[in-house]
C-alpha cells in the first residue's frame, strides 16, 4: 500500500467551492455509492460492521470543492439519498487532499481529526465503526490514483 | 563500528486489523501485538480487532516473515463471567501466538497450569512497578516478560532491571496516560465504564463532539470536558485530557495531550538492558502503524550500525510528530527528577 507516491496536502482556492455547491449534487452520491457497493459486493467489509450501519444516514462533504454526499445503507447495498430532509447521523467534512490521503492509507485519521483537518460530527460510535472498517479493509491493487509520483 | 554494548531490544508493534499488523510486520517490527473482537482486550472498540479467521491469517502472515505475535487479554475478567477470558486464553494458545499478555493474576495461574508451554507476558495493565512484583509473577506463574507501566524514571527501569531475570519491555511511543496505568477509574466516574472493565476507555458511545460556531465541545456522558477554536489542535476525549476550571483558571488540570517519544535516549534504554520497545496505538490505522513502526526500525538500525555516534535525525522527529497526539512530545516519566 501506498509505495510509490504520495498525495500533497492541497486546497482549492475558495471560488471552486463557491461554484462546487451550486453544481448538482448527484453525481458525488452515485460514485461514492458505487464504489462502496463494490466493497460490499466484493466482501471486503466485515458482516457485522456492516449490520450497525442499517438505515443510517451518512454525508460526505468535501469542503474545498462543495462537493456533498447524502448515502444510507438498507438490504446490503449502499443507497444515495438525495433529499436528506434530517441531519445525518454521522458526517465527515474536509479538503480534497484530506480524502485523497485518507484513501490512500498516507495519513492516519486520527492525525487529521487532531489537526483539525477532518471533521467528524454525529455519532461518534458510528463513526469509530466506520474508521474501523475502512482501516480493516484489505484492498486487493487498487488502479493507482492518477497523481504525481514521488 | 562500536557495538551496542546490548542486543537491540525487539521493535514491538500495535495491531488493531490485518492491514495494521501486515505494515508492521513489512515495516520493520519483530514482534506485532493483537486483541480479540470482544472484552478481553484493553482496546475493545467497534470494528476494531480480529475475529478468528483474521487472526489466523495475521498469524500466518507475521510468521512467515519471522515477526512474533503477542495476543493481548489484558483486561481483567468480569465476576459471573471468567469463563470467557479463560476461553481467550484457551484459544490464543491454539493459535500458536508466541506469547500471551496478561494482567490478572488468576487468568496467569489458569494460563501457567492448564498451557505450561505457552510464554507468558505481564501486561502495563498489570501495574507492576517493583522488581518485587515482576518476580512475584515469574515465580508463581512462570512471566518471562513484563511491560512496564510508563510511570517509571530510567534510573528506576534500570534498577528493576539488575534485580529480575524477567525480560523488560518498556513504552518507546505513543499516547500517554496519566501516569496511573492499570489502576485508573476516571473514566468510570464519568461513564461507569474504565478499561479495566469493559476494555476501553471513554466509550465512543459516551462521546459527543458539538459542533458549534467557531468552536468544537467535546462532551463525555453529557459532562462537558473540553472546547476547541477552529485552529487548536483537538485530542482523545477521555477525561484525563479534558481542560477543565480549576480556582478560575482553565486549562490541562489533569495532563496535557502529549506522546511519548524516546528517540533522544534510545542509546540509554538499549545500554540499561531493556529487552522490548513498545509502541501504543492498535487503535490507530495502518498509516499511522507504517509511519511509526519505519521510524523507530530506521532508529533503532541506525544505533546498531553508529554506536556511539547514534543521533536523533530531524526527519525521524518530523515523521513522528505529525501522528502525535497534541502535536507535542515528552519523555514521559523517564526523565523525570522526582520519585
Ligand atoms: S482517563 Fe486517561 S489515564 Fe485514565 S484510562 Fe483513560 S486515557 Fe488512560
Amino acid at each position: 500500500m501506498n509505495q510509490g507516491f504520495t498525495v500533497p496536502k492541497f486546497r482549492l482556492p475558495g471560488f471552486v467551492a463557491a461554484v462546487g455547491a451550486k453544481l448538482p449534487q448527484w453525481p458525488h452520491a452515485l460514485a461514492l455509492v458505487a464504489g462502496l457497493n463494490l466493497a460490499v459486493k466484493m466482501r471486503l467489509l466485515p458482516e457485522d460492521s456492516l449490520n450497525t450501519l442499517e438505515d443510517r444516514l451518512f454525508r460526505v462533504r468535501v469542503r474545498d470543492t462543495g462537493g456533498e454526499a447524502a448515502f444510507t445503507y438498507r438490504g446490503g447495498l449502499f443507497r444515495p439519498v438525495f433529499r436528506p430532509g434530517r441531519e445525518p447521523d454521522l458526517a465527515f467534512a474536509a479538503n480534497l487532499s484530506a480524502f485523497l490521503q485518507l484513501l490512500n492509507r498516507q495519513e492516519d485519521p486520527d492525525t487529521l481529526f487532531f489537526n483539525r483537518e477532518l471533521e467528524i460530527t454525529g455519532d461518534t460510535e458510528l463513526g469509530l465503526v466506520v474508521k474501523n472498517m475502512l482501516d480493516a479493509v484489505e484492498w486487493p491493487s487498487l488502479p493507482r490514483l492518477p497523481l504525481a509520483r514521488r | 563500528m562500536s557495538a551496542p554494548a546490548a542486543p537491540l531490544p525487539a521493535l514491538v508493534c500495535p495491531a488493531g486489523s490485518l492491514p495494521a499488523l501486515k505494515a508492521a510486520v513489512d515495516n520493520g517490527a519483530d514482534a506485532v501485538y493483537l486483541g480479540f473482537k470482544n472484552d478481553t482486550n484493553a482496546r475493545n472498540f467497534a470494528g476494531l480487532n480480529f475475529d478468528p479467521k483474521t487472526m489466523a491469517d495475521g498469524i500466518r502472515y507475521a510468521h512467515g516473515k519471522g515477526c512474533e505475535v503477542l495476543l493481548a487479554i489484558n483486561t481483567f475478567p468480569q465476576a459471573g463471567r471468567v469463563d470467557a477470558w479463560r476461553r481467550a486464553v484457551d484459544a490464543a494458545a491454539d493459535l500458536g501466538v508466541d506469547a500471551i499478555i496478561l494482567a490478572d493474576v488468576g487468568l496467569l495461574d489458569y494460563a501457567c497450569r492448564r498451557h505450561p508451554g505457552q510464554r507468558l507476558h505481564l501486561s502495563v495493565q498489570g501495574s507492576a512497578t517493583s522488581y518485587e512484583a515482576i518476580n512475584f509473577a515469574h515465580r508463581e506463574f512462570g512471566v518471562r516478560r513484563a511491560v512496564l507501566p510508563r510511570v517509571l524514571t530510567l534510573a528506576q527501569v534500570e534498577h528493576v532491571i539488575r534485580n529480575t531475570p524477567v525480560e523488560i519491555e518498556v513504552f518507546g511511543f505513543g499516547s500517554l496516560c496519566v501516569m496511573n496505568e492499570g489502576r485508573c477509574w476516571l473514566s468510570s466516574y464519568a461513564c461507569g465504564e474504565s478499561p479495566n472493565t469493559v476494555g476501553a476507555c471513554s466509550p465512543a458511545k459516551y462521546v459527543k463532539w458539538d459542533k458549534q460556531p467557531g468552536a468544537m465541545e467535546t462532551r463525555l456522558n453529557g459532562i462537558l470536558i473540553d472546547r476547541f477554536g477552529d485552529d487548536e489542535p483537538a485530542g482523545y476525549p477521555t477525561l484525563c485530557k479534558g481542560r477543565f476550571q480549576v480556582q478560575g483558571e482553565t486549562y490541562y488540570a489533569l495532563e496535557e495531550p502529549t506522546s511519548l517519544n524516546v528517540l533522544s535516549i534510545l542509546p540509554d534504554i538499549v545500554k540499561i538492558g531493556v529487552r522490548a520497545i513498545k509502541v501504543e496505538g492498535r487503535q490507530r490505522s495502518p498509516a499511522y502503524v507504517t509511519q511509526v513502526t519505519r521510524t523507530l526500525r530506521a532508529a533503532l538500525d541506525a544505533l546498531a550500525s553508529d554506536g556511539e555516534r547514534y543521533h536523533v535525525k530531524p526527519n525521524w522527529q518530523a515523521e513522528l510528530a505529525k501522528v502525535s497526539e497534541g502535536n507535542q512530545a515528552t519523555l514521559g516519566a523517564y526523565n523525570r527528577p522526582w520519585r
